[in-house]
């Protein structure tokens, strides 16, 4: 599973993570390469949501959950940092669009600068401004940015959410089945703004569209039972999988 | 004239409903009639002087005597700073274990343990709570232990169980992916619990504030213990003794005097309205702030 000349931005080695006893993904090795886009894939279940909430460290909020192993942001261990300072540097967005409804669309896209730091007027509006652009949400609410954020529609409140995000200035962006509640159009919004985010930030996105992968990642990771079965290109893991189970899942015999 | 079975079920049917509809009436009987008879009795001395005079002489009128009708400004102020005192001493203690229970409650032997102290603190009858006051203030300072701020302890440690459970609840009501996504913001979990998390609990908290308040406000057993008697004059300051509307309508409705069974009714009336304003009220608030947070 070597990675053709890429820096890896994020490392992960013998990961495995348990909900009390048991246990979700088992010894998960692999390398995230810089400002790339990189799918997880893998039937309901298989553990791609768990997998990724372990690289923001999102699973130990969980009662009774557990990580063994380690994750390498630019060689340092996740797990030796504190997991506020992880977050701010491993940004996330969700399955649902959840914005904070007690939140105008302003405040939605400034918490992080405005929870975590004391920030001018000036640099939180320069803030919310370049965010919303990056999100390519800005012309769509300029007008309204002092309303609440739950008025918008999913597809803009998951943009608001991608914005929201950004904010906080992370370097990997984590992104759970961003668009499994999201109508074709709004995908198709969300699959532009990763092409575009991929210059700037490191994504990893978990999906269990098989096209959508194909279409937006540049590597691909096939997670079964909890278990990596392949990793690799997107192209060679679609056309010329090496493993028996991503050709019977990618070709639609179980999943 | 025979029934065939669906002409008896229909009449059966039909006579439920009439029962049901009069076990409605039954449960609303006592609070209309309680309202009506405080604003009969209460109502004939409801004017500007109830609220800017204080309780007068103690007179009944006959023989050529007339009484001077006086008010109930002490009562009035006295319950307002009692219930202030008591609200600033237990909405930030429940607020505080509300959020220590839920937020922190980790494998939630925490929750379990304030959830059951606070539901056995509720069971408390509010006369031992009195009893429980008196005798700790007498070991500390017994020149205390007959005091508005004595009597507003006895009412923090009803209101206490009151806030904390509403709090608990409203806490629980905010979906746990609100902390998902403040917590993936490298927000802290302090900083999400107090400044997330809490405001979007508002509105539950402040319906439960309301009515431990109102709760308090209409609470007599403690502080017949621990009021003193500070109704005949103006108000002094908080260690010194005190008086209430409910202290008010006890003194007012045993002793023989007409013009002060007057008061006390007017005084009842003036509790029954506050208590009814802030039921209400709790409502509209849980409404009104629960649908723009949702944002309609």
């Amino acid at each position: 599973m070597a990675l053709a000349d890429e820096t890896a931005k994020m490392e992960v080695r013998g990961l495995s993570a348990f909900y009390g006893e048991t246990s979700a993904i088992q010894d998960i090795s692999l390398k995230f390469p810089d400002r790339k886009v990189t799918a997880i894939i893998g039937p309901s279940g298989c553990g791609k949501s768990t997998f990724i909430r372990c690289l923001n460290r999102l699973h130990e909020t969980t009662p009774r959950t557990r990580v063994e192993g380690s994750v390498l942001l630019d060689g340092e261990n996740l797990y030796q940092m504190d997991a506020t300072f992880v977050r701010r540097r491993v940004g996330m967005v969700f399955q649902k669009p959840n914005p904070f409804a007690t939140m105008s669309i302003y405040n939605n896209v400034s918490a992080a600068l405005r929870f975590n730091s004391r920030p001018s007027r000036e640099e939180t509006d320069a803030a919310v401004i370049r965010s919303l652009k990056q999100a390519a949400l800005w012309d769509e609410v300029k007008d309204r940015i002092d309303s609440a954020a739950t008025g918008l529609s999913g597809g803009q409140q998951q943009r608001l959410c991608i914005a929201r995000a950004l904010t906080a200035n992370p370097e990997v962006l984590l992104m759970d089945e961003p668009c499994s509640a999201l109508d074709p159009i709004a995908t198709a919004k969300i699959e532009e703004l990763i092409a575009q985010l991929k210059n700037d930030y490191t994504v990893i996105i978990v999906t269990h569209n098989m096209q959508q992968a194909a279409r937006v990642s540049d590597y691909t990771a096939f997670l079964y039972l909890g278990k990596l079965i392949e990793f690799g290109p997107t192209g060679d893991v679609f056309e010329r999988p090496k493993e028996h189970l991503t050709e019977s899942y990618i070709t639609g015999r179980f999943g | 004239m025979t029934f065939d079975r669906a002409t008896r079920r229909k009449w059966f049917s039909h006579g439920m409903v009439v029962l049901t509809g009069l076990s409605i009436v039954v449960v609303a009987t006592p609070l209309v009639w309680i309202i009506y008879e405080t604003a009969l009795l209460g109502g004939s001395v409801f004017n500007v002087a109830l609220f800017t005079q204080g309780i007068p002489y103690p007179c009944t009128p006959g023989n050529g005597i007339t009484c001077h009708q006086g008010g109930i400004v002490v009562p009035i102020e006295g319950t307002l700073i009692l219930v202030g005192l008591a609200a600033l001493f237990s909405v930030p203690i429940g607020i505080g274990a509300a959020i220590a229970s839920v937020e922190y409650g980790g494998q939630r032997r925490w929750a379990r343990i304030t959830g059951l102290v606070a539901d056995v603190l509720s069971g408390v009858p509010s006369i031992v709570a009195g009893a429980f006051v008196y005798a700790l203030l007498i070991l500390y300072d017994p020149a205390i232990v007959f005091s508005t701020l004595s009597g507003s302890l006895a009412l923090a440690v009803l209101m206490l169980p009151i806030v904390t459970r509403a709090c608990e609840e409203a806490l629980r009501t905010v979906p746990h992916s609100v902390r998902e996504a403040a917590y993936a913001l490298g927000i802290s979990r302090w900083k999400t619990s107090v400044r997330i998390v809490l405001v979007g609990a508002l509105p539950g908290i402040v319906t439960g504030i309301l009515l431990a308040i109102a709760r308090a406000a209409g609470e007599a057993a403690p502080l017949l213990i621990l009021l003193g008697n500070g109704c005949a004059h103006s108000l002094q300051g908080i260690q010194d003794e005190g008086c209430s509307l409910s202290y008010w309508i006890w003194l007012g409705a045993t002793n023989p005097y007409q013009n002060w069974a007057n008061l006390a009714w007017a005084a009842a009336l003036l509790l029954v309205l506050i208590i009814l304003v802030l039921s209400v009220a709790s409502r509209l608030v849980l409404d009104r702030m629960a649908r723009r947070m949702r944002g309609g």
